[in-house]
């Protein structure tokens, strides 16, 4: 299946986010904006919600510590206990590096694969680059087209008063 | 950019003084109480434990090691406001430009804090550090301590006052260096104020570095004169830089609620609650780093440190103890994770309030064990000693503050922290 888009090409950073705020304004939904490198407040006019990923991060953190903690006081305490160094079988101070480390391993790995799994990235993944410019000196704002509701035209010159240098369209395979 | 010029009315000045007044009245009562009672009796402790609770302390000493206490406490926080300053010189830093003032005047504490030290050292050498007594280097004296005797090559008076001396002199040279440049910046413009303040602060942070570390051995180290550990140089510098961290933050906080510093906005905000929660927990690391190889290693001579502090002392500092690591590492970890946490005013004055009395204890618990032993507790002199030092601290740094305008109006990088965004 394929689907038609409509691009607008910017070469300034200014003049895309106030293009941005005109075009939202005008009723427009903006399907993505594709830049070289990240602009500062493009997520608040694009009005992109903060990531709630620091949530997973804190209850991953959370796991991770309390995985440690009963691991630990299990294998050292009930299972096999062990006296190292004249210690108690469960000496908590010495247990804290490990759960240091597993807090920040679990937190880690929790959001990364959680990113993945709600970006829809995995290995078979096709990335559709709607212009290579984006990767290199152009900022790109791909609106999609809904056949039938969608007036190319009056898209066209929406995008073009609002300074960008070019508009195309593409169609990508989804 | 137009400066902002800060006004201190009659009326606050006289709350310092009030400050200083009340504290002063405390101590006086303080003082008498224990001229009078003998000091402070507790009849808490069991068997054996009683009969050292009992050890009488001169009201004398323990005016001494008070004094000495807030003094290093504040010298730190003052030094720390300079270190802070030259850091963000060397990095380039563009977002803290809008704060850079409130850092720079908290230096205007260091010639006092010099000045009390030496007085404090000068009078109360013997009440607070156990090295200066003569006794201790004679072989022929029943009090020779050969352990402390092979350190007198490095720990003597003379080599003491003169490190002292030498560090304060460095410090304040190159706070009045900085101060210069920063205030000429404002007059006459151009960068080569900035490119000079750069290399004034890369040499002041090699001094930082070596003095931070030397003055932590000797200011808070000896008193306990057995022990060593090589991880209290850091262990001091990080509690010095969290409290100055929080002071600076608050401070900002409270100029920008009084209607000041305009331009300082949530994200500025938020970059200095990064940097106290971040280092609430380099501090936590660095007392954790200590405590577990000692505690594993369990070796007397290094041990006796923490017994000191836990059970030892008939558990004169336990709560203490644990106080220390709650309101200095659980409270801002758990308050301060969230980014909104971070850019709200309210929550920043809770967290930094509560580091700065939370480090305040860290002191306390750094000098009193080995000087004060059972007989220290918080009373009316530690309180009232706390509340003089603060008066004056205030009255020096709002002082500073008023000297120069609040906003860097000729600062390179002032438009990129007036537009800082995270």
């Amino acid at each position: 299946m394929t689907k038609k888009f409509v691009l607008g090409i910017y070469d300034d950073e200014d003049v895309l986010l106030q293009a941005i705020e005109n075009v939202r304004a005008a009723g427009t939904k903006i399907y993505d904006v594709f830049s070289p490198y990240p602009v500062h407040g493009i997520d608040d006019v694009l009005g992109i919600k903060r990531s709630r990923l620091p949530i997973v991060a804190f209850f991953c953190g959370l796991f991770g510590t309390s995985f440690a903690l009963w691991m630990q006081i299990w294998m050292l305490g009930f299972d096999w206990p062990m006296i190292i160094g004249g210690k108690p079988h469960i000496a908590l101070p010495s247990f804290i590096p490990v759960t240091f480390e597993l807090t920040v391993l679990c937190a880690a790995f929790g959001m990364v694969i959680t990113f993945f799994i709600v970006s829809r990235i995995r290995p078979t993944t096709r990335v559709n680059v709607f212009d290579k410019r984006s990767t290199d000196d152009k900022f790109v704002m791909a609106i999609e087209v809904n056949e039938g509701t969608t007036d190319i035209s009056t898209l066209n010159n929406l995008l073009r008063s609002n300074g960008a240098i070019e508009v195309n369209e593409k169609e990508v395979i989804k | 950019m137009t400066e902002e010029r800060l006004i201190i009315s009659r009326k606050t000045t006289n709350k310092f003084f009030l400050m200083i007044a009340i504290g002063v009245i405390l101590l006086i009562v303080g003082i008498i109480a224990m001229a009078a009672g003998g000091g402070e009796h507790h009849a808490e402790g069991h068997g054996e434990a009683a009969a050292t609770a009992h050890e009488a302390v001169s009201w004398t000493k323990r005016l001494l090691i008070n004094l000495w206490l807030n003094n290093v406490y504040f010298t730190g926080i003052a030094l720390a406001g300079v270190f802070f300053v030259a850091v963000q010189y060397v990095a380039y830093a563009g977002w803290s430009v809008l704060i850079k003032r409130v850092p720079e005047a908290l230096g205007y504490y260091l010639p006092i804090g010099g000045v009390v030290m030496l007085l404090v050292f000068l009078f109360g050498s013997h009440d607070i550090f156990h090295w200066t007594h003569e006794g201790l280097y004679d072989v022929n004296s029943p009090e020779y301590d050969p352990i402390i005797a092979g350190k007198s090559g490095y720990l003597n008076t003379a080599f003491f006052l003169i490190r002292m001396i030498v560090f304060f002199a460095l410090w304040i040279l190159f706070f009045n260096w900085l101060r210069r440049n920063s205030i000429n910046e404002d007059l006459h413009g151009g960068t080569t104020y900035y490119h000079k303040s750069i290399r004034i602060s890369a040499m002041f942070l090699v001094v930082f570095g070596i003095s931070s570390s030397v003055s932590a051995w000797d200011w808070v180290l000896s008193i306990d004169t057995h022990w060593f550990s090589t991880m209290f140089g850091w262990y001091v510098f990080a509690s010095w830089f969290v409290s100055s961290l929080a002071a600076i933050t608050l401070t900002v906080i409270i100029l920008k609620q009084n209607g000041y510093l305009k331009m300082v906005n949530a994200n500025h905000l938020h970059d200095l609650g990064k940097f106290v929660f971040a280092f609430s927990i380099f501090w936590t690391y660095v007392w954790f780093s200590q405590f577990m190889l000692i505690w594993y290693a369990n070796i007397p001579e290094e041990s006796i440190y923490f017994i000191d502090r836990l059970s030892g002392n008939a558990g004169n500092f336990k709560w203490i103890f644990f106080t220390n690591l709650l309101v200095n590492f659980a409270f801002p970890f758990l308050v301060l994770m969230t980014r909104d946490a971070k850019r709200q005013m309210i929550m920043l004055k809770i967290v930094t309030i509560a580091i700065l009395f939370g480090h305040w204890l860290d002191f306390y618990l750094m000098m009193m064990p080995g000087t004060l032993r059972t007989s220290a507790s918080i009373g009316f002199i530690e309180i009232g000693t706390a509340l003089v030092f603060l008066g004056v601290f205030l009255l020096t740094f709002t002082k500073g503050l008023t000297k120069a305008s609040l906003v860097p109006v000729n600062h390179p990088f002032l438009e990129e922290s007036v537009h800082h965004h995270v």
